[in-house]
């Protein structure tokens, strides 16, 4: 179990403006993903609890040793914290092979059960080929395994990830998480990766940090932060395309069900429990939820609005339509066949898609 | 007349120790100016860069103030081995290290610097002291320009003039390096000595240069 509370502030320099991260999470056995955009403070975060940034206040615990407490002055070094770390160019040394790359890592062990454990640990993570080679003679999923491996080594009590799948074509994206999750169910150890991934989140993680401007804005679920983003800013984060600004016409508890304006439009959802009628509010809709059907002479049904299509674009399973008023739709290839000779379409909302911030 | 190899021998010598002593304390004020934070951090920089700039006289000089029977450091070495230091070639050896060092400390301080920090953060989260670091990891993998910075120490090192005629002096046999009775041959118009001497001087350096650039030639393909 990791527990921090971390607060570091950077005045503002000639070339970067003011940063202040201030976070706290606790993060148990599993996969917990620190996601959000470039300089957000993820990679600070982890060097803040591997001992390579000193916080100005705060305290980081693993398990129940104390790694870093401003108030009372402990710091331990980074060789003192026992945090396995994948760095994100794995920073494998390059004038060592990859069996010294493991024995380096092994030293606390005395010789013979260093020995031992390196040669597990080229098992174990399919190096056996390999050991005599140094890191530019071998492939790039062989340096991401030896990496990982290179950090378990030590048994540590926790393990760090930095954008371990960043600048990976889709099968060592593949292999990487696989091996990931082998490992997450093989090792009973917090694993913290620091991704802008959304994919891999859902991939591997069963708890997600959503950090913007060195705050965590939300956590939960992968799943659960989707369907019910905390902000518009979240909602952006996870790539939820469409965001309207609205207002709640109408609330009915016992009928469960509402009326929300925007746009020129007004279309009926679920109650939306805590909100009040004339409510300004965000209307949040993923785009894979929203139907589009053509509209052949026939008049709008309740909750479809029609609306003029203005680009495609391709996606590998699916094919996203553009409407006027940013209004996006992801439809099904095989769907998307079938209707594409559609002159006039119309959008059809579901009410229980609808989710007001 | 017989040419006396005894200056090209004695520069040889002094110049090797003078390149091991500024190896060793080179390298350890290039770690702490490449690694630590510390006040007079720049100014250590510049002192240490200051041989480089100032004329040789002006080092002797200092070395002159700083180590003369008079000093404090002088009677210290006058009373620790029993004799004074100036004129000897163990002042000699002083004056080469000085002339040295710059060179050193400023090449392995770049080549530190240039060594990727993710590497010294990797060894340090494995568990490696901060001497382990540095050998196992940061000196390896700036080793070819250490080295190279190293011969063209020992180059500089041979070279040395000025400074050491001020503090060691021009005792044929005993302080008078290779470059010093160069001058004197030619001072006394003995032109055999002092093309052999020449001669032997340029081919030590040419075949010194040429390995340092071999060296980094080898360094910028690795």
């Amino acid at each position: 179990m990791i527990q921090a509370r971390i607060a570091k502030r950077f005045p503002p320099q000639p070339d970067s403006a003011e940063f202040s991260l201030e976070i706290e999470f606790q993060a148990g056995a599993g996969v917990t993903a620190l996601f959000g955009p470039s300089g957000a403070g993820k990679t600070l975060t982890l060097d803040s609890i591997a001992g390579f940034a000193r916080p100005d206040s705060g305290r980081i615990m693993l398990d129940d040793e104390i790694l870093f407490d401003a108030a009372s002055h402990v710091s331990l070094r980074p060789q003192e914290r026992h945090c396995g770390y994948v760095f994100q160019n794995y920073a494998l040394f390059p004038h060592m092979t990859i069996r010294q790359n493991l024995v380096f890592a092994a030293d606390r062990h005395p010789r013979l059960e260093r020995h031992r454990r390196v040669n597990e640990m080229l098992e174990r993570f399919h190096l056996t080929d390999v050991p005599g080679r140094r890191p530019h003679e071998v492939s790039g999923g062989q340096k991401q395994r030896c990496s990982i491996a290179r950090a378990l080594i030590g048994s540590p009590r926790l393990l760090l990830l930095d954008e371990p799948a960043r600048g990976l074509d889709a099968p060592l994206r593949a292999e990487l998480y696989a091996l990931l999750r082998k490992i997450r169910a093989e090792f009973a150890i917090p694993i913290l990766l620091v991704t802008h991934d959304l994919e891999e989140c859902f991939e591997l993680a069963e708890e997600m940090l959503i950090l913007r401007g060195g705050r965590i804005v939300q956590s939960g679920a992968p799943r659960e932060i989707l369907e019910q983003p905390a902000s518009v800013e979240v909602a952006r984060l996870v790539g939820i395309s469409n965001l309207f600004e609205a207002e709640i016409t109408a609330l009915d508890p016992g009928r469960n069900t509402s009326r929300v304006k925007f746009q020129s439009h007004e279309i009926m959802g679920t109650y939306f429990p805590g909100h009040l009628r004339g409510d300004r509010v965000w209307l949040c809709v993923r785009a894979e939820d929203l139907r589009a059907v053509g509209q052949n002479g026939s008049r709008p049904e309740p909750n479809q609005v029609s609306a003029k299509l203005l680009r495609i674009s391709e996606r590998p399973q699916s094919v996203r339509l553009e409407f006027a008023g940013d209004i996006s739709v992801d439809m099904p290839r095989q769907e998307f066949e079938r209707q594409k000779d559609n002159k006039d379409w119309m959008i059809e909302f579901p009410p229980n898609a609808l989710r007001v911030l | 007349m017989a040419v006396n190899w005894f200056p090209l021998w004695l520069s040889l010598r002094v110049a090797a120790l003078a390149t091991l002593i500024s190896l060793a304390l080179g390298l350890w004020i290039a770690y702490l100016l490449a690694n630590r934070r510390f006040r007079g951090k720049e100014l250590l920089d510049a002192v240490v860069t200051l041989p480089l700039v100032l004329p040789p006289t002006v080092l002797g000089y200092y070395l002159l103030v700083v180590l003369g029977r008079m000093s404090p450091v002088g009677r210290v070495y006058e009373w620790a081995f029993g004799g004074p230091l100036v004129f000897t070639w163990q002042a000699a050896v002083l004056a080469s290290t000085l002339h040295a060092i710059p060179l050193l400390v400023k090449s392995a301080r770049a080549a530190f610097e240039t060594v990727d920090r993710s590497f010294e953060k990797a060894a340090r989260n494995l568990g490696a002291s901060d001497w382990r670091v540095f050998w196992r990891v940061t000196l390896p993998l700036s080793r070819r320009a250490v080295v190279a910075a190293t011969v063209l120490a020992f180059a500089r090192a041979l070279g040395d003039f000025g400074a050491t005629l001020m503090i060691a002096g021009d005792i044929p046999g005993k302080t008078q390096t290779a470059a010093i009775a160069i001058y004197d041959a030619v001072e006394g118009g003995d032109t055999l000595v002092a093309r052999v001497l020449v001669l032997a001087l340029s081919v030590v350096a040419i075949a010194i240069v040429y390995a340092a650039n071999r060296l980094q030639q080898r360094q910028v393909a690795g």
